[in-house]
């Protein structure tokens, strides 16, 4: 009873904002939404007592996000509304329901043609932490390890990115050595 | 909590639990202002509050009528929705957090109390067996209260706080994590019960002789993650007003004030469960009393330092923690590892 109401309290409550996220013009409210819907979905994996997921949920996706404000911080004065420049109406609403539409295909397909089966049953008597471990390292190392090498790769560009002036602190107002960087 | 025979826990129970740590933990963050004050005025040389009641003991109640009954302002060209849940976001997290941290031991209520009697109120409110995580991401997510509030309120020195919310949070997140790493190692297990159980052999037991560097890390990442002293960029009024809060009046500024000051405990009970043995008893000590001791030393250790260091700039929390304390805590993770595997 209680799992039923608060499974369609959080399915109310995420589509709704994630409604807001997608239909608002504020970016304030665009972020919010966004982070809080994130947030919410977490309340799922609670309610399948995959407890391990819904807490990576929380911590990458709070994260994530809070990465993106620091953007809009950058961009966009966050207490105005944004002028979207948008040519043609129409395009973007064919472009826009096509995708969600191959989208509902995408993902109820197996659900008619009665695929879904678990591949990998859970174990009994094993944690949550310790059942995604076992799945993620025998049956999905490849992938786990090609992802390792693919944040090593955005990680050293990043460095190499922003590591040009890297030697002298922009705070510590050393003029001395940024103008001589400049006359070089 | 599988060996020990407790009653059944009862969702009566839990909703006692909860009202019990919001009116606990409320109570002792408006305490918490008059310590701190006193504490810091010790260390100071100076009175700190004196006239209302006895040694200004009544200060509190001052404070309390002042925030309830101040006019709650509203910036005109703020964003009102988002500046209004913004304090509640910060203070609802914060105790959302405590839900999975056990605060007080277990008790049943007696018989002869009506309605309630009989009722078996657990330690934690709600025992998820990844209990670290969840504390952790829930304190991370109360950050959210000053980046939206410094965003909202359409003020420059609001705007200049939750940029250094965003750093800051970008800045110890890491360390937070990868600091835990090493004894979650030891332990085996997510769970704060298992910690507890894991340190029931006395003093040689605790994890802290094992893991003296992950502790510390740990403590200074809490520091940041609870805005104190050496961190606290976020509102430091010699240099940006209020930060975050600069427009914030009455109660919506008390409840910003609220949710740091739970967040203090909550990382003050996590540093004392994961590190400093837990509610376990010590030799004829009771294990609640010890744990209230523990929790007390971790808040006075952060008046202390309040009250001794200068507070650092938002580039020297980066540097710190990124180029100090994360290649630390990655050393820490290795040497435990290898020494597990042997």
């Amino acid at each position: 009873m209680y799992e039923q109401i608060a499974f369609y309290l959080f399915s109310v409550l995420t589509i709704g904002l994630f409604l807001v996220t997608v239909l608002s013009k504020n970016i304030l409210y665009a972020m919010t939404s966004l982070a809080a819907g994130m947030v919410l979905i977490s309340g799922f994996f609670f309610l399948l007592e995959a407890d391990f997921l819904g807490v990576v949920q929380l911590i990458v996706y709070v994260g994530a996000v809070m990465a993106l404000y620091a953007f809009a911080m950058m961009f966009f004065d966050a207490t105005r509304d944004i002028k979207e420049k948008t040519t043609n109406d129409a395009l973007v609403f064919f472009l826009g329901g096509m995708v969600a539409l191959v989208l509902v295909l995408i993902f109820l397909a197996p659900v008619f043609s009665e695929n879904i089966q678990a591949m990998y049953p859970s174990v009994e008597g094993v944690g949550n932490a310790q059942a995604v471990g076992m799945v993620l390292f025998t049956k999905y190392l490849v992938p786990f390890e090609v992802a390792a090498l693919m944040l090593l790769v955005a990680m050293i560009a990043g460095i190499i990115l922003a590591g040009k002036k890297m030697d002298h602190s922009l705070t510590t107002n050393d003029d001395k050595v940024i103008s001589q960087e400049d006359t070089k | 909590m599988e060996a020990t025979v407790l009653p059944e826990v009862t969702s009566l129970g839990v909703i006692i639990k909860a009202i019990i740590i919001l009116a606990i933990i409320s109570a002792v963050a408006g305490f918490g202002t008059y310590i701190e004050r006193k504490i810091l005025a010790f260390m100071q040389r100076r009175l700190g509050p004196m006239h209302v009641g006895p040694f200004g003991l009544l200060q509190i109640a001052a404070d309390g009528i002042k925030l309830f009954t101040q006019e709650d302002i509203i910036p005109q060209n703020a964003n009102k929705f988002i500046f209004q849940i913004a304090p509640a976001i910060t203070a609802a997290t914060a105790f959302i957090a405590l839900a999975a941290v056990p605060v007080f031991p277990d008790f049943t209520i007696p018989e002869f109390i009506p309605l309630l009697g009989g009722t078996f109120v657990p330690s934690i409110a709600a025992d998820i067996n990844v209990g670290i995580l969840f504390i952790l991401g829930m304190m991370a997510s109360g950050l959210y209260g000053p980046l939206l509030a410094g965003m909202a309120q359409a003020n420059k020195w609001g705007i200049i706080g939750s940029a250094r919310t965003a750093i800051q949070f970008l800045s110890y997140e890491v360390v937070t994590g990868l600091s835990i790493l090493a004894p979650i190692m030891l332990v085996g297990s997510l769970s704060l019960v298992d910690f507890n159980e894991y340190q029931a052999g006395g003093i040689g037991s605790w994890l802290i002789w094992q893991q003296p560097v992950a502790f510390v890390l740990f403590l200074i990442a809490g520091f940041a993650e609870t805005n104190r002293t050496p961190f606290d960029l976020l509102e430091h009024e010699a240099e940006v007003i209020s930060g975050y809060a600069t427009e914030y009046s009455g109660m919506r500024w008390g409840m910003f004030f609220i949710g740091e000051y739970a967040n203090m405990i909550t990382v003050a009970i996590l540093a004392s469960v994961m590190f400093l043995g837990g509610y376990n008893d010590l030799g004829f000590i009771a294990g609640w009393f010890i744990i209230i001791g523990k929790i007390a030393f971790f808040f006075f250790l952060m008046l202390w330092v309040r009250a001794s260091w200068p507070h650092i700039r938002p580039d020297q929390l980066m540097w710190l923690c990124w180029k100090v304390l994360m290649p630390l805590a990655m050393i820490n993770i290795l040497i435990t590892a290898i020494v597990v595997m042997i």
